[in-house]
């Protein structure tokens, strides 16, 4: 046990000397959550968009109004043809243009009826959708003041109650989702490299012969991630908390337990690549190409799982990290306790053993 | 052996923050001559070498080398040089034929040329065998005669030799100082580091560095005369006393 | 000239003769491409929707079954209470609760007024906002039927509304399909991060075995061996970039519309500045693992502010300046340009001319913070 405890010391020195990779280690999730947090939205507002007033009427002009006094759109400009609207989407000027027709105010006025062009460049199907929807939106919200004073109307009225973030803050998705890569990453990516990195030095073979059994080396060199990462997840939950006002509806205790776990899942992944590369090379290509967008895209983090195509959403489940984003949102927003997570706790433990069996076996392979 | 002098070092010094590991050193090494270069682990013999080879600026002090100034002509003394690295230095993951296509290339040779000193140095080493093996997989002392061999290829007027027999049997060191006379024959001159003081007697001059001085410069012959002791090893230990 | 041959020559072997990398460079992308696009989408589609009937009435059978015919629905479950589909809600098993009231039908009749209650999962904010407006889709395309029903029965005073008809066109991408735009994103994602890991990587290794020192003593000059280094992996992400384009047509039928040598020209350029920032990166550290930090910790940055994932428009003034130090923004920009709007060399003049410059400030960099000597 002394021995053991002299060796995760070494390791502790190895890693906290290195100046620049600690810099990056702790900068990344900080830098990560700011960036998340006040600068990345997927909400739309300030679209540049031009408009083509055929009409030039009264009318028309108090629809534009309403939407130039919108928060979604900034009016870029104001076109005279259609024909100048290819070129401006090409020059990724504006992202939709709303026509009117001729005799707007007439038709709307005599048939009842008007109509307007809304061409998006949809080349962002979500904001040529989003704009749409926002542009009738406010086109339904004129036309009701417009016919309120004609005569009253029936009414349903839907009182909506948003569950669990009724600010639709898109903050509280990205915090669960950066804390599940930086974790993934960082402790699959370190394990992997600093246990090929003894392999190609040659350093590994003299661990090996010391009196230290082959496990205690590597809980000696995992050791000191599982630390690291810890102190990453409690960056990154107190910066969620305090600064962007995430709550932590369920028990600090069980987020803590499913964050050790989650960091145990991502070194015995990173112990795993390490016993089927040959160079450090490999581990790190492996790890971060291998991992990087697959946990950023196929997690839930940021495309919400149900939408995608259903062999996908199979594929899905293979991805610890979509576990953990189901564990750390249910605790943080809805606070659940552990009878309603049990499954998905019980998967990464499952996960857990098996990559560290096929690592086992991997490793004795290699002995033969 | 001439007298012409092909390297001279005057003062030289190289100083990291408050540490100096190398203090004003002054010596000439003469065209031709095996010149022993000696030191403990850590007295300043690499970080002089590295001074000479052109990788490393000298803090003062001057020195040529081949006719070259390191401070000014580093490039220059690049081309006149040949270096073999105590760690060992070809690409493991190349084979030995590829290796050598690459360092010859790098050094300007000819298609022709390069294909010639293949040939010569696969037999010469009898790597016949091997030759189209990666590197990495060959034995330590096959791989410093390779590496050595490698070091001469553009047929430079010095190589430089970093502890070229650091942890290689004592069969193969000996068969590597065969190599070194048989070059020193043809008029190269060879400049070797070492700490195995055996070796030191091969040499035809030898320098003594303790802590970053040269203390002592002559042929093993004199030394062992002037320190009044019959080895070499002796004449550095009573050196290495004398300073603490 | 020719010693740069030399190096380019030693560069491909060593990356071919690494068996555990192969796959890792030439086929892990491709699956990603082919999987990820697939992933990659913001579409809200199979809402797991769940109602509570308080009503039963004909009204509220006919208000449920708009929600069943709903292409973005899927019916759960009716439950008795509030208070048992609130638990499933926090189990995750549903996103949706609609509420009926008692007397929802009558209320309507009688008052021409009546509420609905509905409760969203909202944690993933915007998803929770697009399920908003389908909702009030449906529930105000039920108001208007239901309207029209009921004046005809009840009233003889009855003016037709105005309405607007709104005659959306997507242009560019007609059926909204997301794999238009998330295909040559993610393309743009693998060439970047495979090109600049490598590059990163590569001198920092022969540091790190011991071998550049052996090159330093050569007399080769700075610039061939960097040319040299650099070179293997320039032509790797154009092939990649090839082999890229050739499944977006074939396996996602992705129009490329524009001028297919635009692409290129901008790519080859864009590379170097890619290259030039991992040389940089390795000349800056002294072992892999340092360099791959560094470069990763870049990547991930350089993602989440290209606008690949979130529109760059929808970000604050600052962070769109920040934006324009960004390389992989201007590639995916100009990638979507071409490919899918038939952007012209005049479109895209500026943002070329800037990643030219890039190009040149960063190898500069590079090449003058490379020391053969220290």
């Amino acid at each position: 046990m002394k021995r053991f405890i002299g060796f995760v010391t070494k390791e502790f020195y190895h890693i906290f000397r290195d100046k620049r990779s600690m810099f990056i280690l702790f900068g990344m999730p900080i830098a990560q959550i700011m960036l998340f947090g006040f600068a990345i939205t997927n909400e739309i507002n300030n679209v540049n968009i031009a408009i083509l007033d055929q009409s030039k009427d009264n009318e028309t002009h108090k629809i534009i109004n309403k939407i130039s006094a919108s928060p979604y759109f900034h009016i870029e400009q104001e076109i005279n043809s259609e024909a100048q609207i290819e070129s401006i989407f090409k020059k990724g000027k504006v992202k939709a243009v709303l026509v009117f027709q001729n005799n707007f105010i007439k038709d709307l006025q005599t048939k009842k009826q008007a109509k307007v062009q809304i061409i998006t460049d949809a080349t962002d199907p979500n904001i040529a959708n989003t704009i749409t929807n926002y542009i009738n939106a406010i086109l339904q919200n004129y036309l009701l003041e417009n016919n309120a004073i004609n005569q009253p109307n029936y009414q349903i009225q839907t009182q909506t109650q948003l569950y669990y973030n009724p600010e639709l803050k898109s903050v509280f998705t990205f915090v669960p989702g950066v804390m599940t890569v930086i974790l993934m990453l960082v402790s699959a990516m370190m394990t992997s490299i600093s246990i090929t990195r003894e392999k190609e030095l040659g350093t590994m073979e003299i661990l090996l012969v010391s009196p230290l059994n082959p496990l205690q080396v590597i809980l000696g060199k995992v050791f000191p991630y599982i630390f690291l990462s810890v102190i990453n997840a409690i960056v990154i939950v107190t910066l969620g908390v305090f600064v962007f006002g995430m709550p932590v509806q369920g028990s600090l205790f069980l987020l803590a337990l499913e964050s050790i776990l989650f960091i145990i899942t991502a070194l015995s992944l990173g112990i795993l690549i390490s016993t089927v590369s040959n160079s450090q090379q490999t581990a790190m290509m492996l790890s971060l190409m291998g991992l990087m967008l697959p946990v950023i895209i196929l997690s839930g983090f940021i495309f919400p799982i149900s939408s995608m195509p259903l062999p996908l959403q199979i594929i899905s489940n293979i991805i610890p990290a979509k576990w953990f984003i189901i564990i750390i949102k249910a605790i943080m927003l809805k606070g659940a306790t552990i009878q309603i997570i049990w499954k998905e706790t019980l998967i990464l433990i499952g996960m857990t053993l098996f990559f560290i069996g096929l690592s086992i076996k991997k490793y004795k392979i290699r002995l033969e | 052996m001439s007298e012409e002098n092909i390297i001279s070092v005057h003062n030289l010094s190289k100083v990291f923050g408050d540490f100096t590991a190398v203090n004003t050193i002054s010596f000439d090494v003469k065209k031709g001559e095996i010149f022993g270069f000696l030191g403990a682990n850590g007295a300043g013999k690499t970080t002089a070498m590295k001074m000479l080879i052109g990788i490393s600026k000298p803090s003062s002090g001057d020195a040529i080398v081949a006719g070259f100034d390191v401070k000014t002509q580093s490039e220059m003394v690049k081309k006149s040089i040949g270096y073999m690295s105590q760690k060992f230095s070809m690409y493991d993951d190349l084979t030995i034929k590829e290796n050598i296509t690459f360092f010859g290339g790098i050094y300007g040779l000819s298609k022709v040329q390069i294909k010639e000193k293949t040939k010569k140095l696969i037999e010469e080493l009898q790597l016949e065998a091997v030759a189209s093996k990666l590197v990495g997989s060959l034995p330590l002392g096959w791989k410093q005669k390779l590496a050595f061999s490698v070091a001469l290829l553009h047929e430079p007027k010095i190589v430089f030799l970093d502890e070229p027999t650091g942890g290689v049997d004592p069969i193969t060191r000996r068969q590597f100082w065969e190599m070194i006379y048989a070059e020193a024959h043809k008029g190269t001159t060879l400049f070797v580091t070492t700490h195995y003081m055996d070796e030191a007697e091969y040499c035809d001059r030898v320098s003594i560095m303790v802590e970053g001085k040269i203390e002592a410069l002559d042929t093993p012959k004199n030394l062992k005369k002037q320190y009044n002791v019959d080895s070499m090893n002796a004449v550095f230990l009573k050196l290495a006393r004398n300073i603490e | 000239m020719r010693t740069i041959l030399f190096i380019i020559q030693k560069e491909f072997r060593q990356i071919f003769r690494n068996k555990a990398m192969l796959p890792i460079i030439f086929v892990l992308p491709f699956i990603q491409l082919l999987v990820l696009s697939n992933a990659a989408s913001f579409e809200v589609k199979n809402i797991k929707f769940s109602y509570v009937d308080n009503d039963h009435s004909a009204a509220s059978r006919e208000l449920i079954s708009k929600f069943q015919s709903s292409s973005y629905f899927v019916m759960v479950d009716a439950f008795s209470s509030k208070k048992e589909a609130n638990v499933q809600m926090q189990k995750g098993k549903v996103d949706v609760i609609l509420e009926i009231p008692n007397h929802f039908e009558s209320y309507l009749v009688a008052d021409k007024k009546a509420s609905l209650a509905v409760s969203i999962n909202a944690i993933d904010g915007a998803a929770a906002g697009v399920t908003n407006v389908y909702i009030t889709q449906i529930i105000n395309s039920y108001n208007q039927k239901t309207q029209s029903k009921l004046y005809q029965y009840n009233d003889n005073s009855f003016v037709q509304p105005q309405s607007i008809i709104t005659i959306p066109s997507f242009w560019f991408n007609n059926n909204l399909n997301y794999k238009t735009l998330m295909v040559p994103g993610i393309l743009v994602l693998l060439v970047t991060m495979l090109t600049l890991f490598l590059a990163a990587m590569n001198i920092v290794r022969e540091k790190e075995m011991g071998t550049l020192e052996q090159i330093n003593v050569t007399p080769i000059k700075k610039h061939q061996f960097i040319i040299g280094k650099l070179f293997p992996f320039w032509v790797l992400g154009l092939f990649i970039l090839t082999i890229g384009l050739v499944i977006a047509k074939l396996a996602f039928q992705i129009p490329i519309v524009g001028n297919i040598g635009l692409i290129y020209l901008f790519t080859a350029v864009y590379l170097l500045v890619i290259l030039g920032l991992g040389l940089f990166i390795s000349n800056y550290t002294d072992t892999q693992q340092q360099a791959m930090f560094i470069a990763w910790f870049l990547t991930v940055i350089f993602i989440l502010m290209s606008g690949l994932f979130t529109p760059i428009e929808s970000m604050p003034v600052w962070a769109q300046q920040i934006t324009r130090f960004n390389p992989i923004r201007y590639f995916v920009e100009i990638i979507r340009m071409v490919m899918l709007k038939g952007a012209t060399f005049s479109d895209i003049s500026t943002p070329f001319f800037i990643i030219a410059f890039y190009a040149f400030a960063i190898n500069g960099l590079a090449v003058w913070s490379y020391k053969k000597t220290n």
